[in-house]
């Protein structure tokens, strides 16, 4: 089963809180592969993530 | 010397609000955490002597303090079901019926950190998430909690805290790229 962008937006944000099934990161290493909208997307939550940290330590 | 003391945490006052009026949302319930921070930080002089950085002791007991404000107003006020709800219909219309991107996301530039303007960007667009969603997010994100901690202390389920998550994230980027990359 292929994910949408929307499922795989939705296990990307799950995957910067929870431990991703071997079944949910294959899924999502394919789906990344295809589709560069997704790797940005992943890309900004880790930007999104430093960028509080910062936030709080000006 | 005590008075010294008393001095230095009293500067630091500023500093410990503006962060715990980000992590709490509330100024009244801010200033209550900082006050009891101070109190607590002078009956512990002792406990301070000898580490470098003042503001970081501070920062830890104020983040204590934080939770326990968190863990009381959420006992007090409950998150109710439409909040979730709504945010799913606010998902959905990211997406068009095959499940595809409406506006696909770009890539930021590497450098958006060093940004002034993004960092107060940031800082805005958390503001406008709502109060539970935007508590949720920062205990994650900031004061590193796991969500079932997050779950234990807002009262809420382990899937609804993910919506919660997913939804200030998608919320944040969308902001961001409207307040700060479309300048």
């Amino acid at each position: 089963m292929k994910l949408s962008c929307k499922e795989a937006s939705r296990l990307l944000s799950q995957s910067m809180d929870r431990k991703m099934s071997v079944g949910e990161l294959a899924r999502l290493r394919l789906h990344l592969t295809l589709c560069d909208a997704c790797r940005n997307f992943e890309r900004q939550l880790k930007q999104l993530r430093q960028a509080v940290m910062r936030l709080f330590e000006q | 010397m005590a008075s010294d003391f008393r001095q230095q945490i009293e500067a630091q006052r500023p500093y410990l609000l503006r962060y715990a009026s980000m992590e709490l949302r509330n100024r009244d319930a801010a200033e209550d955490a900082v006050q009891e921070t101070l109190l607590a930080a002078l009956a512990a002089e002792v406990s301070f002597a000898g580490r470098s950085n003042l503001r970081t002791w501070l920062t830890g007991i104020l983040k204590h303090k934080i939770i326990d404000s968190i863990r009381r107003s959420s006992r007090e006020r409950p998150l109710d079901g439409s909040d979730v709800e709504s945010t799913v219909e606010d998902i959905d219309a990211l997406f068009d019926q095959t499940g595809h991107w409406r506006e696909p996301p770009q890539a930021w530039p590497e450098q958006a950190l060093a940004d002034k303007q993004f960092m107060q960007a940031l800082e805005k667009c958390l503001a406008a998430l709502p109060v539970r969603t935007s508590q949720a997010f920062l205990m994650r994100e900031h004061l590193g909690f796991d969500t079932a901690d997050i779950c234990k202390e807002l009262a809420i389920t382990p899937t609804h805290c993910w919506v919660l998550l997913y939804r200030a994230r998608m919320a944040l980027r969308e902001c961001l790229e409207k307040g700060w990359l479309k300048r």
